[in-house]
């Protein structure tokens, strides 16, 4: 037995390694990714990331199928790409276990949407796990397991951002229990899902969902905790703990299994207490189910929660009518500190050139999308991984180009490339698009904390034998020049597919960057894809002293490149803090005078 | 009466003690990605678990650390619900920069204490023109009854300007009723083995900074 402080996530590798997993994929994605990053460090579980979470979830249906223990992590946005295999292997059921972590985001600190993961599990029928600290998600992860055996189903271990990145004392075994490979024979009425075989399957789903609402009713992973009888609340996950502290006199129904619901139980709970009341963040999950099976719910007293964000213990008090601790008033009129590009960042020159293009840019998912706020300004949609290549063409379809006299250009990372841009880029290709695609090669999954992916070719088991090799910069030659996988050749691709034109630039030189763009965009008959290169500032950290600014003129140009590192001294003159400097000279280059220089 | 509490108390807990609070402590830290908050967190975190307190930390990961605003909250006591923070609930604020600092005041419990590294980071919508620098901060600072000092500048001068953190959970180390040498063995256990010796001297500058102020 040892006792330790482990995030969720932590908790849930450590969990999974002790319930015998042997392979575990997933696609990274906050919060969810330093699950596998801790796996990987067991030797006796083999880890990869995918190129996408849809791949990552049928690689594990299929090494579940074939008999093994298997985990597949992603966020929740990553469920939407995978809901195909998944929607389907909730009917096919399992072999060996088969667990999917999904980590939802309530109040978006990284994320599109707030979707909560729970309504998948009920749409699906498939058993959902709440934990709500790190320990409960240690032991719900090994209890994950022995549920998809024991029912014949895959299951989903569901957390929040505040169960993920929390870290919590973990009283764990440390000891691995190993699983001996389940045998494999071909089941063609299991897992051929043909109308036939779908139909008959179904029945057994029906069956399985009876089964699982019998055990819902007895299982101790649910909990009811009788105190004053006056207010009865029902949670699950993080928000347990908050209503602890919040209400510590009123009695509670703990869900540790959120799918299916006990109707009997939570009756009988509802019974025990004067008024029931659900407590949860971000929809209306529970309190739609829960009504749905006849518990007559009640709105909190003094004002309803609210409807979407975190909800903090704070919050509950506010709604329950309890007194709020003294505080001073929270002061206004402070500059924002949202996050920006990094000093030295690949990708700021490019997002002035489309700036100052005045493209319209359909952009995509990664630290990229902050080239939409000031002073780029220059994103013009993002809505999931891989739109960025699809939209632009369905803007040409519209007729944009004509007529607003932009250039429309479809802006992508490597790793988002790699997840899902490849088919947007060949719908293009194979309906005659044209236009301009720019891939954003970086060499790495930057802002999830620089992972491997196809495109750098560096694996997770690479990765795994070291602490973190991508950000080791000291290593000569770097893990980047020789990965274990194998890199993927993006021109050759492109070619491959058929783009008409595929240019190659470096991001830290702004004639290349200005004249890459330039070109690709002047020509309307032809699809081009410009690739910028040039490694993330996590990946290579090598710095030099920082350029000396001369005569400054005070047009304020290059501090618009909203460098972190460039700033104005009382009189308008542009100053370089050196201690954030790294060297890159992207001010000296945009300098319109010169005044900037390396000394 | 300013908010905080602006006198320093001393620790004398010894090595391996099991220490009692009065009820659970809570701990904001708060400053700008890539300050170091969560190794001064972990340091934290460590010391009060070694104590044989439950604990638990929340921080943010993913697209904040790019520059952003960034805050860790430490849970401590017998036993602890909540991971997260209100408004009024923080014994200690640690503010990493200035700014933050203001921005996160409302979060200090009165009568708690509030250290400050006395040095802004120009945020960027500030030098694009698109917003103002926040005038008379420490004024302001004392106002509500921070305890300031510059810890980049203590680093300097113990030659490891990296220890900014280091100092500043020196002065932490004040407020929370651990042993000295408690700190100390977390502190060289989580910092890079060649840096230990700056790194202790950096959390003593902290603590005789912390109590001088």
């Amino acid at each position: 037995m040892s006792k330790q402080l482990l995030s969720g996530n932590e908790a849930i590798a450590q969990g999974a390694w002790e319930a015998g997993a042997r392979v575990a994929t997933g696609y990274p994605g906050t919060p969810s990714t330093e699950t596998l990053e801790n796996l990987v460090h067991h030797e006796d579980v083999y880890c990869e990331w995918s190129p996408n979470e849809k791949v990552a979830l049928e690689v594990g249906i299929g090494s579940a199928m074939g008999g093994a223990r298997t985990l597949v992590t992603m966020k929740h946005v990553g469920l939407n790409v995978a809901a195909d295999p998944f929607m389907s292997v909730a009917n096919t059921g399992v072999n060996a276990g088969l667990v999917l972590l999904v980590a939802d985001d309530p109040s978006m600190y990284s994320s599109q949407n707030e979707q909560d993961t729970r309504n998948y599990a009920a749409f699906a029928r498939v058993p959902c796990l709440d934990p709500s600290d790190s320990q409960e998600a240690y032991e719900f992860a090994q209890r994950a397991f022995e549920i998809s055996e024991s029912f014949d189903t895959p299951v989903i271990l569901h957390e929040t951002m505040r169960i993920a990145h929390t870290r919590t004392m973990v009283e764990a075994t440390n000891v691995r229990r190993e699983q001996d490979l389940l045998d494999y024979e071909s089941q063609p009425s299991k897992y051929v899902m043909m109308p036939a075989y779908a139909v008959a399957r179904t029945e057994v789903t029906n069956r399985r969902e009876d089964d699982l609402v019998a055990y819902a009713e007895t299982c101790d992973l649910n909990r009811v905790e009788m105190r004053d009888t006056k207010v009865g609340v029902i949670v699950a996950g993080a928000l347990y703990n908050h209503v602890r502290e919040a209400l510590p006199d009123a009695s509670v129904f703990k869900l540790g299994l959120s799918w299916p619901l006990p109707p009997r139980a939570l009756a009988d709970f509802a019974s025990k207490v004067d008024k029931v009341y659900v407590v949860e963040e971000a929809c209306r999950y529970f309190r739609d189910h829960v009504a749905a099976l006849g518990v007559a719910l009640s709105e909190p007293p003094a004002a309803p929660l609210p409807r979407s964000g975190e909800i903090f213990p704070s919050d509950i008090r506010a709604s329950f009518g309890e007194p709020a601790p003294e505080h001073l008033p929270k002061m206004e009129g402070l500059p924002p500190r949202p996050p920006a590009f990094c000093a030295g960042c690949p990708h700021r020159l490019v997002f002035c050139e489309l700036r100052r293009l005045k493209a319209v840019v359909t952009g995509d998912i990664g630290c990229y999308t902050l080239g939409a706020v000031a002073p780029f300004r220059a994103v013009d949609s993002v809505i999931d991984m891989g739109a960025s290549l699809s939209m632009s063409h369905g803007m040409e379809l519209a007729g944009v180009p004509a007529r607003t006299g932009r250039p429309v250009v479809g802006v992508i990372g490597d790793s988002t490339f790699a997840h899902s841009g490849i088919t947007s880029l060949l719908g293009t290709v194979y309906n005659g698009g044209k236009g301009t695609l720019v891939i954003l090669d970086n060499r790495t999954t930057a802002m999830t904390g620089a992972q491997g992916n196809p495109v750098n070719g560096v694996t997770l088991s690479e990765q795994g034998k070291r602490i973190s090799p991508l950000v080791d910069a000291a290593e000569k030659p770097s893990v980047l020049d020789r990965p274990a996988g194998k890199p993927l050749d993006l021109v050759a691709l492109c070619r491959a597919i058929g783009v008409d034109e595929v240019i190659e630039a470096d991001a830290q030189d702004l004639k290349q960057v200005r004249s890459a763009l330039k070109q690709a965009t002047s020509h309307e008959d032809q699809l081009s894809v410009v690739i910028f290169r040039s490694p993330c500032r996590l990946v290579e950290r090598s710095r030099k002293a920082a350029p000396v600014i001369r005569d400054c003129r005070r047009c304020g140009t290059c501090v618009n490149i909203g460098c972190p590192a460039l700033g104005k001294d009382e009189t308008g003159y542009a100053v370089i803090d050196p201690t954030q400097c790294i060297g890159c000279g992207q001010c000296v280059q945009v300098c319109p005078f010169d005044c900037i220089e390396f000394e | 009466m300013p908010h905080a509490t602006a006198s320093a108390e001393s620790s004398t807990v010894r090595l391996g003690e099991r220490v009692t609070l009065d009820g659970v402590k809570t701990v904001l830290l708060v400053g700008v990605g890539g300050q170091g908050t969560i190794l001064a967190g972990n340091i934290l975190a460590m010391t009060a678990s070694e104590a044989g307190l439950d604990v638990k930390v929340s921080e943010i990961h993913g697209m904040s650390q790019r520059g952003g605003s960034v805050s860790t909250i430490i849970r401590m006591g017998d036993h602890v619900d909540t991971m997260v923070c209100d408004p009024g609930c923080a014994d200690v604020v640690v503010a990493f920069e200035a700014i933050e600092a203001l921005r996160n005041q409302q979060f200090l419990k009165r009568g708690g204490k509030l250290f400050v590294n006395d040095e802004t980071i120009t945020p960027v919508p500030v030098n694009i023109g698109n917003a103002r620098m926040p005038r008379d901060v420490s004024a302001k600072l004392d106002e509500i009854g921070a305890i300031r000092f510059d810890a980049g500048e203590i680093a300097r001068s113990v030659g490891s300007p990296k220890s900014a953190n280091v100092v500043l959970v020196g002065a932490l180390s004040t407020a929370l009723p651990f042993g000295v040498e408690e700190w100390e063995d977390a502190i060289s256990r989580r910092v890079p083995p060649k840096t230990v010796e700056a790194n202790l001297e950096a959390f003593r500058r902290g603590r005789a900074a912390a109590s001088r102020a």
